[in-house]
């Protein structure tokens, strides 16, 4: 594989590793979140800023980036304990835009000029390039996949479930919503911080402008085409929609009108997403007797 | 059995100027099965929000086990041992009847960091759910999407999950509705057996046959207010109840 493949799986595996996060909020809880790549963002400064500024090594400040952007991810997630769907869809929009402009007009953070010189990523002493820093993002990738797969599986993930479906009966049902809705929130954000943090270091030059309301739409479209709510789906909506810019290369003018008409044709035959329930790929490869709603 | 569960001490609930529920006092005792009637509007299910938590009272205490729970939020109502059912009913769509059920299995799981982290599906919690599913009569659908069910088999839904909360108060809002003669006997004694255990229920019913056959007593709403209340034979006699149901006159006739 030559450098630029590996480049481009190296964004693919970073763009999967948030798209998860989105999906615990959107797909688990059904919290519309269309603000993302704010905490994308929040977690590519905070570790660009500690690893510059603050003098840590990306293995130092990663625990403390995670921390921070779930943190910031809880007090952004308390809009969606009053609002539902599509005024949450708005003031998550406004969120990413608030979080984007403080990156470009705060001095701190780099202003219009973004910040650079963040370092690269060591480990037992030799710098991670190329494959290895590849490699690296899909052993995290592994990391956010298996604590989805976990979260589906315990009772805070089955309270989400029940509050996606139907708020009140959950709460009837012992679920406190405020609890659950910021879990997700929590857990969701931080995992786009966790792709923040490899993004930065990857770039090692950040600026506002790769954190903006775009990119949060298109982490949208890759876990709605990749199917909503299930396990590997986000992984599937970032391959599809990293891959196809580069298989179509000569149509790269249009490629906004080709993702949106992925997405149009989804929503009119897919609506689940191709690993969603009832999707094509799921009937074609359904194992008998297994019941597959939460994996 | 006099001993007192629930007790609503004038309850108001308010919304902008309508009083919905109006100065409302009645109670409960353990193992009482008491009906709650009257007429469209009368403000019976908003009584079940105040009781379950879903709205707070404007004014007015209610009283669970000697704790005043008014304005706590439904989580901590159902903590305390009050599950209900809904009137439109509320499957989780996308879910199994099992998982339906499995939900409220995980009431005692929510509440802590730790054992919300716990696996929710597991042999254990499947079989405790369907036992559950049996009781109700819909063991066979549990692996049925509950969004595509019936809609006498969603009300049996409702039931199974507030059942599988193990309440000490169980709360029907028109759960016979909609289902076949057959089956509101079956339903009927369930609701017997339920009791019978020692679980206090309270029931709102349009069916009055029904109302009457089950409740040990009625309390009778009207515009929010509390009309009449007593055992079955008296309610059923009471001019003021019939005339809230038919109208000024029709008292004249039906005595």
């Amino acid at each position: 594989m030559n450098d630029y493949s590996i480049t481009i799986l190296t964004f693919i595996a970073i763009q999967a590793i948030v798209a998860c996060g989105l999906n615990v909020i959107v797909g688990y809880a059904g919290q519309i979140s269309l603000g993302h790549a704010a905490f994308f963002g929040i977690g590519a400064y905070a570790s660009a800023l500690l690893t510059t500024k603050g003098g840590l090594t990306f293995w130092t400040a990663l625990p403390l980036v995670i921390l921070l952007t779930g943190a910031i991810g809880l007090v952004l997630g308390m809009p969606s304990l009053r609002l539902r769907e599509d005024f949450l869809a708005v003031t998550t929009i406004g969120i990413n835009f608030i979080v984007e402009s403080v990156f470009l007009y705060v001095p701190f953070f780099g202003g219009a000029l973004g910040l650079g010189g963040i370092p690269s990523i060591t480990l037992l002493g030799t710098r991670l390039r190329g494959p290895n820093f590849l490699y690296l993002c899909l052993v995290f990738l592994a990391a956010v996949l298996f604590i989805s797969r976990r979260f589906t599986r315990s009772w805070g993930g089955l309270a989400c479930f029940a509050l996606r479906e139907e708020e009140t009966a959950a709460s009837s049902m012992g679920v406190s919503p405020i609890r659950f809705k910021l879990l997700a929130f929590v857990l969701g954000t931080a995992m786009a911080g966790l792709g923040g943090a490899l993004y930065a270091h990857l770039m090692r030059f950040i600026s506002a402008t790769d954190f903006g309301f775009t990119l949060s739409v298109s982490m949208m479209s890759m876990v709605v085409l990749g199917g909503i709510g299930t396990l590997w789906g986000p992984v599937l909506g970032a391959l599809i929609l990293g891959v196809l810019p580069e298989v179509f290369r000569p149509l790269i003018d249009y490629r906004m009108l080709l993702n949106a008409a992925i997405l149009l044709l989804m929503i009119r035959f897919q609506p689940a997403g191709l690993l969603g329930e009832g999707s094509l790929l799921r009937r074609l490869f359904r194992r008998p007797g297994r019941d597959s709603a939460h994996e | 059995m006099n001993d007192l569960l629930l007790r609503l001490e004038g309850v108001s609930r308010h919304f902008g100027g309508l009083k919905a529920v109006d100065d409302v006092s009645f109670s409960l005792t353990r193992g009482e099965i008491l009906g709650l009637i009257g007429p469209n509007g009368a403000g019976k299910t908003t009584c079940f929000n105040l009781i379950s938590g879903v709205y707070a009272p404007t004014k007015g205490d209610i009283v669970l086990e000697g704790v005043s729970t008014a304005g706590f939020p439904p989580y901590r109502m159902a903590a305390l041992g009050v599950g209900r059912t809904f009137q439109v009913v509320k499957p989780f769509s996308t879910l199994s009847v099992l998982n339906n059920v499995q939900v409220a299995l995980g009431l005692k799981r929510y509440g802590g960091v730790l054992s919300s982290l716990g696996p929710w599906d597991t042999k254990a919690s499947r079989k405790e759910a369907l036992e559950i599913l049996e009781e109700v009569g819909i063991g066979h659908l549990a692996a049925s999407p509950s969004g595509q069910l019936p809609l006498g088999n969603q009300r049996r839904l409702e039931l199974a999950r507030a059942l599988a909360l193990k309440p000490k108060l169980l709360l029907l809002d028109e759960t016979f509705s909609g289902l076949r003669h057959e089956e509101a006997a079956l339903l009927s004694k369930l609701v017997l057996g339920v009791r019978a255990r020692g679980i206090s229920v309270l029931l709102i019913e349009h069916n009055m046959k029904v109302a009457m056959g089950l409740s040990d007593r009625l309390v009778v709403l009207d515009h929010g207010r509390l009309l009449a209340e007593g055992k079955p034979e008296e309610i059923r006699s009471d001019p003021r109840v019939v005339e809230a149901y038919l109208g000024k006159g029709a008292s004249a006739h039906a005595s």
